[in-house]
């Protein structure tokens, strides 16, 4: 199978600098009379990805609408890519995600277009490019998660697994400048989870986007933190045992609407946090 | 199985924000086409499922409700000898009144329930919200298209309803009254007015609006999975199917009201 060309080595720091690309400033969100998030703030730096944890219900999944403005929260602030999205207009919010992508956690394919259609389908709404571009890139999409066989198929012919391979491929056509998965291995066998990550990795190490993860499964935010995307091999690899962690990756732990861890890997297994050590042991 | 019990303020403040939000979808649906992007092509679709696809059934129905009034006017005008009448009536009934309803009846069973169940099931799997994530507003999307496109094919329907409705009346006459059936074709073309045709031709609009928007605002407001899907598209039908017989009423009184009896 072909792999799409990589992009240039960029010249950045292991870390990423201190830009931040997406920040929550007291966000408070309730259903009815369920408070989901009480005051929560946080920050993604430009090329960080952060794994968001907590219980069924926690709020996770609702972090990840609130970032691409598809609720909007009871009170607080949020920016995204330098742009405050809780009073802007919906019209205006359609065009800062364009730079903004997001994998649901059922994939949401449109079960009515092909593979080819689903994944083309932001270029063939903005109609900007030519016919020959979006097959190109089409392809160069269906590459990076080794599904070119699939682009005439529709998301009812293809596994569980493919679908969410496809999602991530309609979410990266664009090479948006923030991502958001929505637990990406949820339901899925362990070598399928284990493509997945590595797809996020890769994603994360070569394009250098900013995410942040909602999963349910630690395992696949360990991996993440303890594994690089190696671009001579075009696979993932452990990082050198003994060697600081050089990945920017991030945790952060949901609890009754409220953040209760936001570092890194190190300090996360260091905490003395009861719940926590329970959370991750 | 839990009955939820809910306060009759609850239930009027329920009631008023779902007319209010319809309120919002309709007017989006309609402002939408005045402006760009317009999906041409989607319209295209839309109005082959919803214009060719209804095209039997409206036929059918037009056909035999057409020799039904037929029958039931014949034997009444036999009795007072004014059978050479049954054209006009025929004629009258079906356009001003039978052919519109008929044929927003059967539209919405097929299409608004189609719509909701369509929209709803999006809905629940967050396509709509996959839709909105890429850029794309699912409003000028999924609904303004359906919108123009019922409206536009309801209205065509409504005059092939008719059409073979006076028809289906002209082969009852015929058949069951021995009424010649030239006779019978002029009488039917000639009694029709202005007003009459105008009547019959405003209701197809309306009710075309009544079932796209109906349809789409109840699959857009699913919620719950597949039972919650089912819901919608029950109530779509239901709440179209009344909305079209009320305004039908209103239609007709006004149209009187305006041009006379």
């Amino acid at each position: 199978m072909v792999s799409p060309p990589l992009p240039a080595e960029q010249n950045t720091p292991p870390h990423p600098v201190s830009t931040v690309t997406l920040e929550f400033q007291d966000v408070s969100l309730a259903f009815e009379d369920k408070q989901v998030l009480d005051g929560i703030s946080f920050q993604l730096q430009l090329g960080e990805t952060k794994a968001i944890f907590g219980v069924a219900g926690s709020g996770k999944s609702t972090i990840l609408k609130l970032a691409l403005g598809l609720l909007k929260p009871d009170s607080g602030k949020i920016f995204i890519l330098g742009e405050e999205i809780t009073s802007m207009r919906e019209d205006a919010l359609y065009e800062l995600r364009r730079r903004v992508g997001i994998v649901f956690q059922e994939s949401a394919l449109f079960d009515s277009l092909t593979v080819r259609e689903n994944v083309a389908f932001r270029l063939l709404e903005e109609g900007r490019v030519t016919e020959e571009e979006i097959e190109e890139r089409v392809r160069e999409a269906l590459s990076f998660v080794e599904l070119e066989h699939t682009v005439n198929l529709y998301p009812s012919e293809l596994s569980g697994g493919m679908r969410r391979r496809v999602a991530i491929a309609r979410t990266i056509i664009t090479h948006p400048e923030v991502l958001l998965y929505d637990s990406p291995t949820g339901g899925l066998d362990p070598v399928t989870s284990n493509t997945i990550i590595e797809l996020l990795v890769k994603q994360r190490d070569v394009y250098k986007t900013s995410a942040l993860l909602v999963t349910h499964r630690l395992q696949d935010a360990f991996t993440m933190a303890t594994h690089y995307f190696d671009r001579t091999e075009n696979k993932m690899k452990p990082l050198p045992p003994g060697t600081p962690a050089t990945v920017p990756m991030c945790f952060l732990i949901l609890r009754d609407g409220h953040i209760i861890f936001d570092g890194e890997l190190t300090t996360l297994r260091q905490t003395r946090d009861e719940y926590i050590r329970e959370y991750i042991s | 199985m839990d009955i939820e019990l809910i306060s009759p303020s609850d239930w009027a403040k329920q009631k008023v924000l779902a007319v209010q939000e319809y309120a919002v979808i309709a007017a989006r649906a309609v402002g939408n086409a005045f402006t760009s992007p317009r999906y041409l092509g989607d319209t295209t679709q839309q109005a082959d499922l919803i214009g060719v696809g209804s095209l039997p059934i409206v036929i059918l129905c037009g056909f035999f409700t057409g020799g039904a009034l037929a029958q039931n006017s014949g034997s009444t005008l036999q009795r007072f000898g004014s059978l050479s009448l049954i054209g006009q009536l025929v004629s009258l009934g079906m356009v001003r009144e039978l052919g519109p309803v008929i044929t927003g009846l059967m539209v919405a069973g097929r299409n608004a329930s189609g719509m909701a169940s369509e929209l709803g099931s999006m809905v629940v799997t967050e396509q709509i919200d996959a839709m909105r994530a890429l850029g794309t507003d699912p409003m000028r999307k999924l609904v303004t298209p359906r919108v123009i496109s019922t409206v536009i094919m309801l209205f065509f329907l409504t005059i092939i309803s008719d059409a073979f409705g006076i028809a289906g009346g002209g082969v009852a006459s015929a058949l069951f009254f021995g009424v010649d059936f030239h006779q019978y074709w002029s009488t039917a073309w000639q009694i029709l007015v202005f007003q009459d045709v105008f009547m019959g031709l405003a209701k197809p609009i309306l009710f075309g609006f009544i079932i796209s928007s109906v349809g789409c605002y109840y699959g857009i407001s699913a919620r719950g999975g597949t039972q919650g899907v089912g819901r919608a598209t029950t109530q779509a039908v239901v709440a179209s199917s009344i909305l079209i017989i009320t305004v039908d009423f209103f239609v007709t009184r006004l149209s009187m009201t305006l041009f006379g009896g």
